[in-house]
C-alpha cells in the first residue's frame, strides 16, 4: 500500500471521486435498484408499492440481524453454520418460558406486562451462553469452527424439537409480538419525528467528522460535495419514512380493531402502519454494530485478527478471548432474530430458521464480507440480505417455479463473489 | 457486470414468468412441492381455473412456514383474488390467514386443516376413509381376532381415521363377535415402525389375529412385511393412498382394500370453490359445503370429499383412470384379479 496523505495532490479529481463515495458499495446500491425496478416492470408496477416494500423490510429483519453478526465471525477468519439451528434453540426456550414455564412456575399468565421482558432476557442469555460455549471451544479447545458450528447445527435444531416435542407452540404473548412486523408498528407520527431525529444524527455525524478532520489538518471534501451527500443522506431516510407511512392498514382490519375495542368505524377512517418497530430494532443493532467496528478497540482487534491473525497476537490482542466474545455476539444476535422470527409467525413451529445459516452466509458474502477474513461492513450485509430477500420475493411475485428461483439465487451469490475478487484485484486492495 | 448479471437474471424470471393478469387471479400457495403427489393436484386446479378463465399463479414454500407467510404476502401484494393453501402448519399460517382476511380475500384451506374459521376447508372425508376401512375387512372377516394400526400420534387425521373405524366395527365388538387384540399408533407414518408394532403385537398373541385395520398404504405395507414374516400373508389389511405397491397387493391378494383419494377431484374442486368465493359466493352457498367443528374447537365451513375403495373387484378403475400403469399393478401376478388375468 502506498501512504496516501504523502501524494501530491496535483492530479485532478472528477466530480465522482470528489464525493469519495465507496464504489463497492456505491456498485452494489446500483444493483440493487435495477433489481427492484427490473421487477417493477414486470409485475407492473406491483413490486415498489408501499405495500410490498413493508413486506420486504419486514421479511428481511430475522436474516438481516444476524447478518450482522456473521459479517464479525467471518472476518476473524471463522464461520457459523448454526445460526438457524440456534435460532430455533433460542425460539423453542422463549416460547416455552412464555407459554409454559412463566404461567406454571411464577404465575404471570400469557399477556402479563412481564412476561415478554422476561422471555426476551431468558432468551437473550440462552443465546449468548451457547454462543459464547462454542467460541470458547473454537478459541480455547482450537476445535475448527467449521467443526463445532456444523455439530451445533445438528445439536441445537434437535434440542429446539426436544424442548416442544416437535410441537407448534403458540399463540405467543401479545406484548412479546410487537416485534413480529405488521403486529407492532410506530404509527405516521411518531415514524415521521423519528426519521427527522435520524437525518439530524446523520448530518449531524456528518459535519462533526469534517470539523475533527479540518482541526487536525487533514483535506477535507469541497462544500459542495459535503452538502450533496447530507442531502442525499437526508432524502433517503425521509423517503424511506414517506413509503412505510403510506402504506394503509386495510380496512377490514381497521373495522376489526375497532370492534375489539367494541367502538364502530368511523366511516372514511383510514390510518397507516408506518415503522415497524423490528426494523428500527434491526436499524439499532446496524448502528450499534457499526460502532462497534469503526469506533471500539473491540472492533479494531477484530478486524486486526482477521487481517493477520499471527501478527494480531504478537502484538498482544488475546485472540482467544476475541473468539469467545465474536461467537457470544452472534449468539445474542441470533436469539434477537429469533425474536423477530416467532413474533412474526406469531408460533413457534419446528422447523423456524431451517437454512437460514445459508441465508445469513449468503448475505454477508454478497454484502462485501471477504471468506478471507479481515474485510466486511455491517451496511453491506444488511444490502446483501435485502438483495436477496428481494430477489426471492421478486421472483415468487413474478410466478417463478421454486426450482429456477434457488438457481439463480444460487448463481448470484456465486457471480456476487467473483465480482468482487475481480473489484478488489483491480482496485488493488488485497 | 454484476448489474450485467442482475438484469439477466430479472429478465430470467420474466422469462419464466406466468402469463398476463386475466379478470381473476388465484394464487395457490405449496408447502412443499418436491412431493410428487402435488403435481397432480396442480394439474387439476389450473384445469378447473382455465376452464373458469382465471389465472393460476403459485409459491412453493419449500417446507418452511415462515418462507410460506412471505410466500403469501407476496401473492396478496401481487392482487389475487383467491388463495388456496396447501398449510405447512395448521397453527403458524394463522398471520397469513389474517393478511387475507384483513385484505377480503378468500381462502381455501386445501387438504390440511388451517385452524380458522375464515378459511373454507376442503379436503376427502377422513372419517368414511376409516369406515371404508373397517368395512371392507368386516366384509372379509366378520368375526376374530383384530388388530388396529394407528396413524401418526401428532396427526389429527389418524384419529378421524380411527373413530370410523371404531363406528363401522362397534356393534361386532359389542356382541363379541370382534375382539380387539392389539392397538397401536405408528410414528410418523412410518412403515417400519408400523412393522415393529405388529410383529410385537403378533409375538404377544401368539399369532392370534385374524384381521389387521391398518391406516394407510405404508403402514399395511409394514403389517403385510410382519404378517408374511410369519407366514400369515394373506388375512384381511386394509390400508389408503392408492400406493402403487399396495395397489399391486390388492392384487396379489395379500391386502384387502386400499381406499383411493383421488387428487383430480380435490384439485377441480378447489379450483371451482377459489373462483365462486374470489366471485363473492359465501362460503356457506358453496354447493356442498357443511358447517364442521374441528377438533381444536374452531367452527368453519367444509367440504368433504368422498373418497373411493378399491379392493380386487374394481382395480380396473384405477388403471382406466391413469393412476397406475396395468404392468405396475400386476407385478408378480398371475390369474389374479382384473385387469391382471
Amino acid at each position: 500500500m502506498t501512504d496516501v496523505a504523502n501524494q501530491p495532490l496535483a492530479q485532478k479529481k472528477n466530480p465522482i471521486q470528489q464525493l469519495e463515495l465507496d464504489m463497492r458499495l456505491l456498485g452494489m446500491v446500483g444493483a440493487f435498484v435495477i433489481l427492484c425496478v427490473g421487477f417493477d416492470l414486470i409485475t407492473d408496477g406491483r413490486f415498489l408499492t408501499p405495500r410490498n416494500i413493508f413486506n420486504l423490510t419486514i421479511q428481511t429483519v430475522s436474516v438481516a440481524i444476524m447478518a450482522c453478526g456473521m459479517v464479525f465471525v467471518i472476518v476473524t477468519r471463522h464461520i457459523d453454520l448454526s445460526v438457524g439451528a440456534l435460532l430455533a434453540t433460542c425460539s423453542a426456550i422463549m416460547a416455552m418460558t412464555q407459554t409454559a414455564i412463566l404461567p406454571d412456575m411464577l404465575g404471570l399468565g400469557l399477556n402479563h406486562p412481564l412476561t415478554a421482558p422476561i422471555t426476551i432476557v431468558v432468551g437473550l442469555l440462552a443465546g449468548t451462553l451457547i454462543g459464547a460455549f462454542h467460541g470458547w471451544m473454537i478459541g480455547y479447545l482450537t476445535i475448527p469452527a467449521f467443526i463445532v458450528t456444523l455439530g451445533g447445527l445438528l445439536v441445537w435444531r434437535n434440542v429446539g424439537w426436544f424442548l416442544t416435542d416437535g410441537q407448534t407452540i403458540g399463540p405467543l404473548d401479545q406484548n412479546f409480538m410487537i416485534f413480529g412486523g405488521i403486529n407492532g408498528t410506530l404509527g405516521p407520527t411518531i415514524s415521521w419525528i423519528l426519521g427527522a431525529l435520524a437525518a439530524l444524527a446523520a448530518v449531524a455525524t456528518q459535519w462533526n467528522g469534517r470539523r475533527a478532520k479540518e482541526k487536525h489538518g487533514f483535506s477535507a471534501k469541497p462544500m459542495w460535495a459535503e452538502l450533496t451527500l447530507s442531502g442525499i443522506m437526508v432524502a433517503t431516510i425521509m423517503g424511506c419514512i414517506w413509503i412505510l407511512n403510506s402504506y394503509q392498514i386495510p380496512a377490514a382490519r381497521l373495522r376489526r380493531l375497532f370492534e375489539a375495542r367494541g367502538e364502530v368505524m368511523p366511516e372514511g377512517f383510514t390510518a397507516t402502519y408506518g415503522l415497524p418497530i423490528s426494523v428500527l430494532l434491526l436499524i439499532a443493532v446496524a448502528i450499534g454494530m457499526t460502532i462497534i467496528a469503526k469506533r471500539t478497540r473491540l472492533g479494531r482487534y477484530i478486524f486486526a485478527t482477521g487481517g493477520n491473525p499471527d501478527a494480531a497476537e504478537l502484538s498482544g490482542i488475546n485472540t482467544r478471548m476475541l473468539t469467545v466474545k465474536v461467537f457470544a455476539l452472534m449468539g445474542a444476535l441470533t436469539a434477537l432474530s429469533a425474536v423477530v422470527a416467532s413474533s412474526r409467525l406469531a408460533n413457534h413451529t419446528n422447523d423456524i430458521g431451517t437454512l437460514d445459516e445459508l441465508r445469513v452466509i449468503a448475505a454477508a458474502v454478497i454484502g462485501g464480507t471477504a471468506l478471507a477474513g479481515g474485510i466486511g461492513t455491517i451496511f453491506g450485509a444488511i444490502l446483501g440480505a435485502l438483495i436477496m430477500q428481494s430477489l426471492q420475493s421478486g421472483m415468487a411475485m413474478v410466478g417463478v417455479d421454486a426450482p429456477y428461483q434457488n438457481i439463480v439465487v444460487g448463481a448470484v451469490l456465486v457471480f456476487a463473489v467473483w465480482i468482487d475478487i475481480v473489484y478488489r484485484k483491480r482496485a488493488g486492495i488485497n | 457486470m454484476k448489474l450485467l448479471k442482475l438484469m439477466a437474471a430479472t429478465m430470467f424470471a420474466a422469462f419464466f414468468a406466468t402469463a398476463a393478469y386475466a379478470q381473476i387471479t388465484v394464487g395457490v400457495s405449496w408447502s412443499n412441492f418436491q412431493e410428487e403427489r402435488w403435481k397432480t393436484d396442480e394439474a387439476a386446479i389450473v384445469a378447473a381455473l382455465d376452464a373458469a378463465g382465471a389465472t393460476y399463479v403459485s409459491t412453493d414454500a419449500q417446507s418452511s412456514s415462515a418462507k410460506q407467510l412471505s410466500d403469501i404476502e407476496s401473492l396478496i401484494a401481487q392482487g389475487v383474488d383467491a388463495l388456496i393453501i396447501l398449510a405447512q402448519d395448521a397453527q403458524a399460517i394463522g398471520p397469513a390467514v389474517q393478511a387475507a382476511a384483513d385484505e377480503g380475500i378468500p381462502v381455501v384451506a386445501y387438504d390440511r386443516l388451517i385452524e380458522d374459521p375464515r378459511a373454507f376447508y376442503l379436503t376427502f372425508d377422513n372419517v368414511e376413509v376409516g369406515r371404508m376401512q373397517a368395512r371392507a375387512v368386516f366384509a372379509a372377516q366378520p368375526e376374530g381376532r383384530y388388530v388396529m394400526i394407528k396413524g401418526s400420534p401428532t396427526d389429527p387425521n389418524a384419529d378421524f381415521l380411527r373413530g370410523g373405524q371404531q363406528e363401522v366395527l362397534q356393534d361386532a365388538i359389542d356382541s363379541g363377535a370382534i375382539e380387539i387384540v392389539g392397538e397401536a399408533y405408528t410414528d410418523g407414518w412410518l412403515p417400519a415402525n408400523a412393522q415393529r408394532n405388529m410383529e410385537q403385537i403378533l409375538t404377544a398373541t401368539d399369532n392370534g389375529v385374524d384381521a389387521v385395520v391398518a391406516s394407510n398404504d405404508g403402514t399395511a405395507g409394514g403389517v403385510v412385511a410382519a404378517l408374511t414374516a410369519q407366514g400369515m400373508d394373506g388375512i384381511p389389511v386394509s390400508g389408503q393412498d392408492g400406493d402403487h405397491a399396495a395397489l399391486n397387493r390388492v392384487a396379489l391378494g395379500t391386502q384387502t382394500v386400499s381406499v383411493w383419494k383421488d387428487a383430480r377431484d380435490l384439485g377441480r374442486a378447489a379450483g371451482e370453490i377459489a373462483v365462486a368465493l374470489a366471485g363473492g359466493t359465501m362460503m356457506d352457498a358453496v354447493d356442498g359445503a357443511i358447517e364442521w367443528t374441528s377438533p381444536g374447537g374452531t367452527t368453519m365451513t367444509s367440504m368433504f370429499l368422498a373418497p373411493q375403495p378399491i379392493t380386487a373387484d374394481n382395480l380396473s378403475l384405477v388403471v382406466d383412470a391413469g393412476g397406475i400403469e396395468q404392468d405396475a399393478l400386476c407385478q408378480g401376478v398371475t390369474d389374479g384379479p382384473a385387469p391382471c388375468n
